[in-house]
This record gives C-alpha cells, structure tokens and sequence, in this order.
C-alpha cells in the first residue's frame, strides 16, 4: 500500500520537476578543435565518461568514452575530436518535464543528455540518469520527512485530548501604526499553526490572510485584537478594531483600489491588495463596518477542502 | 542552482548571518510590493526587491520564499537582518538594477515560468 503511495509520489515528481531542477550546471565541456589524445586526460581527471562538443557557446556534438576506445582501436591517430564526435546530438530544453529526460534516456540508451536553453540554445547543463535519481530521493526525502512532523505533533492535539469538541484559541493584539512590529502576530501564528502539525498549505493561507488584515490594523486604526481559533475541521480568524471604520466596503475590496498615505505606500504596503488576498487565501470571509465604530473581519480556512488559488 | 553559487556569480554580498546558502533556487520574483509579494511569488521564489524594512523577513517568511536580494546598494535596516537571521531567510545585497539583475538570474537559468499556477 505505502510501496504504491510512494511510487506515484515519484511519478507526480517527474511530471512537476523541470529538467533543470535535477541537472548538472557546472559542466565540463571540450572544444571540437581540442585533440582526441587529449580527451582521455579530461576525462579521467573530471571522473566522467563523456562530454558535450562546443564552439563559441553553441553545442555542436558530444564525445563519450566509447567514441575514444573505438578511435584507440583504430589506430589512435591523433586528430581534433570534431572528426570523431557524435555531431548528430539529441539534446533537451532545461524547461521540459523531467519525465522528458527520463523516457529520452530509456528510449536512446545513452547515458547523458546535454541541455539547452529553449530561447538562446546554449548549453545550460547536462542530465544523466544518476542526476535524476539524487534529485528525485531528495525531493521524497523531504516529503517524508515534514510528514514525520506532521503525524508526530497533530497527533498530540487533536487526537490525544479527550473531549467532544476541542477549540483551541490564540488571542493577539495590534498596535496601530507601529511598523516595526507589523506582521509579529502572523508570523507567530504560522509558527503556532505548523506546530499543531497543520497542512503547510493551509498554514500559509492562513498566515496570509491574517498578515493582510494584521496590517490594515497597523495601518488604518488605532489597534486592534485577532482571535484565531483552531478546530480539527477549520480555523477561524476574527480581526476586530475601533475605527474608523470603512466607508464603502464593496469600493474596499476591490483590486487596487487604496486609500493609504503616500509614506505608506512608499514602503510596499497599501497598494490596495489586501483584503483581495485575504478573500483569495480564506474559504470564507464576511467583512463588516461602521464608520466611526470600527471594522470586524471573519475569516474561515477549512482544513480538508483546498479553496484558495 | 545553489543560492551559494549565485551569490558567487553575480558578486552579491551576503547581510545575514546563519541563512540558508545551500538552499536549491529554481525560480525569483521581483515586487515592491508586499501584497503582491504574497500574492503571486511562490514557495522557493528568490525575491528582488528595493524595500528594506524587516516587513520583508516576515513576507520572505511567510511565503516560504529561498532568499532576499536588495538592489541598487541598498543596505537592509538592522531590524531586517534580525528578524531575516530568525526566520532563516538569507538577504543579500547586489550592486545592480532590478531589471539588470533579473536578466543575469534568467541567464544563469533562474526563471519565473510557472510561478501563479503553482498556488499560495
């Protein structure tokens, strides 16, 4: 069961991952003027057993071990490895899905691919089959090992306490126009969160949405007070302040639309995204004001379903 | 790429301490602009920017992001590198322009291709 899980984890991997991401960029390359009694030096010395042909940055052929035993059974006249490359080279874009290089190799046999860049063609790097198992076991050795984390701390909440229904409450308050411990609560949320053993995603939702609200507390009121509560199905954020409050709220929400000073806007924040990121990352999000009274958000970020983009 | 290696290449200087220069950079993301920042850049993005405040941190934080690099010479204020150094997010400093500076990253094979698929 876990041999299957695991085996289209890999196949998910090589469909995501790009053949950049699991190349070589540091390559050794020859020149297709460089001699054949030359290549064996370069060969050993750089422990590998094959190398792209290059001329001005463009890849013209590839040379392999196997080329350089047939030219010493021939004789070993020495000559420029131009006459006795591969020049009809099959080579892959560092943008292709890994699983491109994968079925190439299958499919040709040949131990290495050179890779180029798809607007330019330089070569960019080179891919063998052993530069894509490294990266592949990476890349499942880290999945696994936040699932490790993730089992071990969830199951110290949520499944060890005993009750009918456990809430757990994370009260914070805001500082109006305190820039420099803007974002405190939030990160302290995310760390709280990924402690719970939470999802990474949903925890980033939710650091987010409540990021965007804790700012527009620090920016727009006096202070302000964040309620998060943390369910096993949900987690719900409550930002509530006491004014001035938001005139027009469907004008609010829109993208871009700002009513932040220019010293504010100078610094990054106010360009008029927030409560648009804020309804991207939440499942549910209810928004009301009174001007003068104060505004109070609700955010809700369900832990199963993936809603935001 | 290794951050270690563009931080070689393109002669950046390095302002936090522990950082994480072995980290695998894939992707960047340039915007002055948090909301944005947290909007679209991605898990893993190397960030440009021209914003020093230690808001930056907090966002790089947040979004999982691989590094912060300032540009044109700009220095990060000291609550920066602080709250950088806790949340493990390396910020470097480059001599160059935004836009001259993304274009070095692209050739060096950093791209940007992908990134508003790939979620929050």
């Amino acid at each position: 069961m876990s041999k299957e899980k695991e085996l289209s984890k890999v196949q998910e991997l090589v469909y995501e991952l790009k053949v950049a991401d699991a190349m070589r960029s540091r390559v050794i390359t020859v020149s297709s003027k460089t001699l054949m009694s030359e290549l064996r030096e370069i060969l050993k010395i750089n422990r590998i057993s094959g190398t792209p042909v290059v001329d001005n940055d463009k890849l013209v052929g590839i040379i392999s071990i196997e080329d350089f035993i047939k030219w010493l059974a021939d004789g070993a006249k020495d000559c420029p490895i131009g006459e006795k490359m591969n020049a009809k080279v099959m080579s892959l874009f560092s943008d292709e899905p890994l699983v491109h290089a994968v079925s190439k190799l299958e499919q040709f046999g040949f131990g290495r691919f050179p890779v180029l860049n798809r607007l330019d063609h330089k070569l960019v790097g080179v891919i063998t089959k052993g530069d894509i198992i490294e990266r592949l076991l990476k890349e499942t050795e880290i999945d696994y090992h936040e699932e490790e984390i993730h089992r071990y701390r969830a199951s110290h909440i949520f499944e060890d306490i005993i009750a009918d229904k456990t809430t757990i409450i994370f009260r914070y308050y805001v500082k109006g126009k305190d820039f420099n411990r803007a974002g405190e609560v939030s990160t302290g949320l995310k760390k709280n969160l990924s402690r719970l053993g939470i999802d990474p995603q949903i925890v980033r939702r939710a650091a987010i949405a409540s990021y965007e609200a804790e700012l527009n507390v620090v920016i727009y009121t006096d202070g302000g007070e964040i309620q998060v509560k943390v369910r096993p199905d949900k987690i719900s954020i409550d930002v509530e302040d006491t004014g001035p409050g938001i005139p027009d709220i469907e004008k609010a929400m829109q993208p871009g639309y700002s009513t932040a000073p220019e010293w504010v806007r100078e610094l990054g924040f106010g360009a008029g995204m927030g409560l648009n990121n804020i309804k991207k990352c939440s499942d549910k999000m209810n928004l009301t004001s009174t001007v003068g009274k104060g505004t109070h958000l609700k955010i809700s970020i369900y832990m199963e379903k993936k809603g935001g983009a | 790429m290794k951050l270690k290696e563009i931080v070689e290449k393109l002669g950046l200087k390095v302002r936090t301490k522990s950082g994480r220069l072995d980290g695998d950079v894939q992707r960047g993301y340039v915007s002055d602009l948090l909301s944005d920042v947290l909007a679209n850049a991605a898990q893993g993005d190397l960030w440009i920017t021209l914003q020093t405040h230690q808001n930056i941190a907090a966002v790089a934080g947040m979004k999982g992001l691989s590094g912060i690099i300032l540009i044109n010479s700009r220095e990060p204020e000291e609550g920066t590198i602080r709250k950088a150094d806790e949340e493990s997010i390396p910020v470097m400093v480059s001599a160059l322009s935004a836009f001259e500076l993304a274009g070095r990253l692209y050739s060096l094979g950093i791209t940007g291709i992908g990134n508003a698929a790939k979620g929050i």
